[in-house]
């Protein structure tokens, strides 16, 4: 499988990365490059073969069902949260109006 | 007489114990060596030259008051810029992250913080961990301590892990923290004549570490020595409810317990590495390995990997498609660089924020990542090379049944220029082909200098163990490190 600009572009979208046409033509014989060497995992018989999900058998744990539990990862830490936020105001993330 | 800085973890820590020099001095003469470096080998991102000192202080005033020391007391160390530091800016080695101040501590820090250990400063490391030159940061190339007699070319300290092989081989740091998540502890260690250990995926806890792909990375310890390796290892393992990977088992004193008799030990020697076109001095320096390991008393067995070939184009797929899930999170909302043209709508924030935020490697590995996901073809990419993982995964599982570890080359080469192989990403890929089957297979595996090449550059070997025997890793890597008698040294010209 290839891909031409119009892929490229879909793509680009789809990851939400901006890209003007020349990064988006540089792009397209990058892809097909590494996609064509990819393709080789093709003939390789898998027949009957589970996809790996865990590459080292472990059980998925529940933690103990009480609030803030651990302390650095429960709740109350509202500021600390906000710290990094290019714009936080009133206690919330602040971001470009979406509803005109 | 020797240098504070010539000392590794063990010596550092056993001096400081027994009253030769003080923590304060050592960190003291490490602070200096750094700030003396750092113009010409860029291997650090932030210096915290105040941080080093206070865990000196703390380190002396403990042994002052004769209470008990820790395995990394008054040892300061480089922590990789993909570690949450508490109040300290973490970035990934991206713009994206530039200026942001993680309000917790990465458990495998703070392991390593209460352990005793001081922090230099944050290490340079290729952009979130994808690149094998160091080259992809957005804070610049680390320059390796090495050099080809007669010729300053500037070469690659390997990577992601480059702002850590560097300042190890360097001796600006004793020890540093490495991540790999398809050879970026194991390679950089080759390049620099230093060694570096990877862990079974889950001793060491992800929790508070920059996410590259989830199923594959995993932090270890990267310092002079394999007894060294095996100290910090320690320190930094153990189970953390905070990572839903995490093995909950206990740390083995892998320490205590290193031991360089191989007698009655098999160690494999798999045929598919042996590549077509091996670079001589690479295929002879395996063979002083396997000589070396005879003379340790193992019994040396043909082994086959039969699909070693598809493990580079399977990793390929997965690693950037978990990667273009894992830094979606990237959107100019919660955290780091935000850029809002003008007029822009919240879509639009998004994209112009990553497009200025992300290296182009980074970009060009979320965009594969996207396309292997993307519908009509996830199941020809993303499912068939998880199938092909689970075949990889199962060589090695039949390996085992017959030997103890494996024994490899580490890298097809020792360290390259700078910019020689930037300019194709599948020319940088391949350099990966021998570090990536152990990844994808989540196996501990271990990089040693061998020896030096016919440009007088560092070689490794790796040795590759069964899931959780850390311990079989670290011996035979022992027993090639008394054998190798590696001792050769960069020149000083920064």
């Amino acid at each position: 499988m290839s891909v031409d600009t119009a892929t490229v572009a879909k793509i680009a979208s789809l990851a939400r990365i901006k890209m003007t046409e020349a990064e988006i033509d540089a792009m397209v014989p990058e892809l097909n490059g590494i996609l064509a060497w990819v393709e080789q995992l093709g003939e390789v018989d898998v027949t009957g073969i589970e996809p790996m999900t865990a590459v080292i058998p472990n059980r998925q744990r529940l933690r103990e069902d009480v609030v803030n539990a651990d302390p650095q990862t429960g709740g109350d830490m509202r500021d600390a949260v906000l710290a990094n936020a290019p714009a936080a105001e009133h206690g919330f993330f602040g971001v470009p109006k979406v509803i005109e | 007489m020797t240098e504070l800085t010539d000392l590794g973890i063990a010596a550092l820590r056993d001096g400081i114990a027994k009253g030769d020099f003080t923590a304060t001095e050592v960190a003291t003469a490490f602070n200096a060596a750094v700030e003396a470096a750092q113009p010409a080998l860029n291997a650090f991102i932030v210096t915290t030259p105040d941080k080093a000192l206070e865990a000196a202080a703390k380190v002396d005033a403990d042994r002052a008051a004769g209470k008990p020391l820790g395995k990394m007391a008054g040892v300061p160390i480089g922590m990789k810029d993909l570690f949450a530091t508490k109040g300290v800016q973490t970035t990934a080695a991206s713009h994206i992250l530039e200026g942001f101040v993680p309000p917790y501590e990465s458990t495998v820090s703070r392991k390593l913080w209460e352990a005793g250990a001081g922090m230099l400063g944050k290490l340079n490391l290729d952009q979130f961990a994808m690149g094998s030159s160091n080259e992809t940061s957005a804070f610049g190339n680390v320059i390796s301590p090495w050099r080809r007699p007669g010729d300053a070319t500037p070469l690659a300290p390997g990577g992601s892990s480059g702002g850590s092989s560097a300042a190890v081989a360097a001796r600006i740091a004793p020890a540093a923290t490495g991540t790999d998540t398809g050879g970026s502890i194991r390679q950089p260690a080759a390049f620099t004549g230093i060694s570096g250990i990877k862990p079974t995926y889950g001793r060491c806890s992800r929790w508070g570490v920059v996410a590259f792909a989830s199923s594959l990375d995993q932090a270890g310890a990267m310092a002079h020595d394999v007894t060294d390796c095996a100290i910090m290892l320690e320190a930094m393992a153990g189970f953390d409810p905070k990572d839903s990977t995490s093995l909950d088992l206990p740390v083995p004193e892998w320490t205590a317990n290193l031991n360089a008799d191989m007698r009655g030990k098999k160690v494999g020697i798999p045929r598919e590495y042996r590549l077509d076109g091996m670079d001589a001095d690479v295929a002879k320096s395996w063979d002083d390995g396997i000589a070396w390991m005879k003379d340790a008393g193992a019994e040396i067995v043909e082994i086959s990997l039969p699909h070693t070939r598809y493990a580079l184009p399977t990793y390929y797929i997965i690693a950037p498609a978990e990667a273009s899930s894992n830094l979606a999170r990237y959107d100019g909302v919660r955290y780091g660089l935000r850029e809002l043209p003008e007029g822009a709508g919240l879509q639009d924030m998004y994209a112009a924020t990553r497009a200025a935020g992300f290296g182009p490697e980074v970009k060009r590995r979320i965009m594969i990542g996207t396309y292997v996901l993307s519908a009509g073809f996830y199941d020809a990419y993303y499912t068939q090379a998880q199938k092909v993982r689970t075949l990889i995964s199962h060589d090695f599982t039949n390996a085992f049944r017959e030997v103890d570890v494996i024994l490899v080359p580490t890298a097809p080469s020792s360290a390259f220029a700078l910019g020689e192989k930037s300019a194709d990403p599948l020319e940088m890929y391949l350099n990966d082909v021998f570090s990536v089957p152990a990844s994808l297979a989540g196996l501990p595996a271990m990089s040693v200098p061998a020896g030096l090449d016919r440009n007088g550059l560092p070689l490794g070997l790796q040795v590759i163990g069964k899931a959780f025997d850390e311990q079989g890793v670290l011996n035979a890597s022992l027993a090639i490190e008394q054998r190798a008698q590696f001792s050769a040294r960069p020149a000083k010209w920064w």
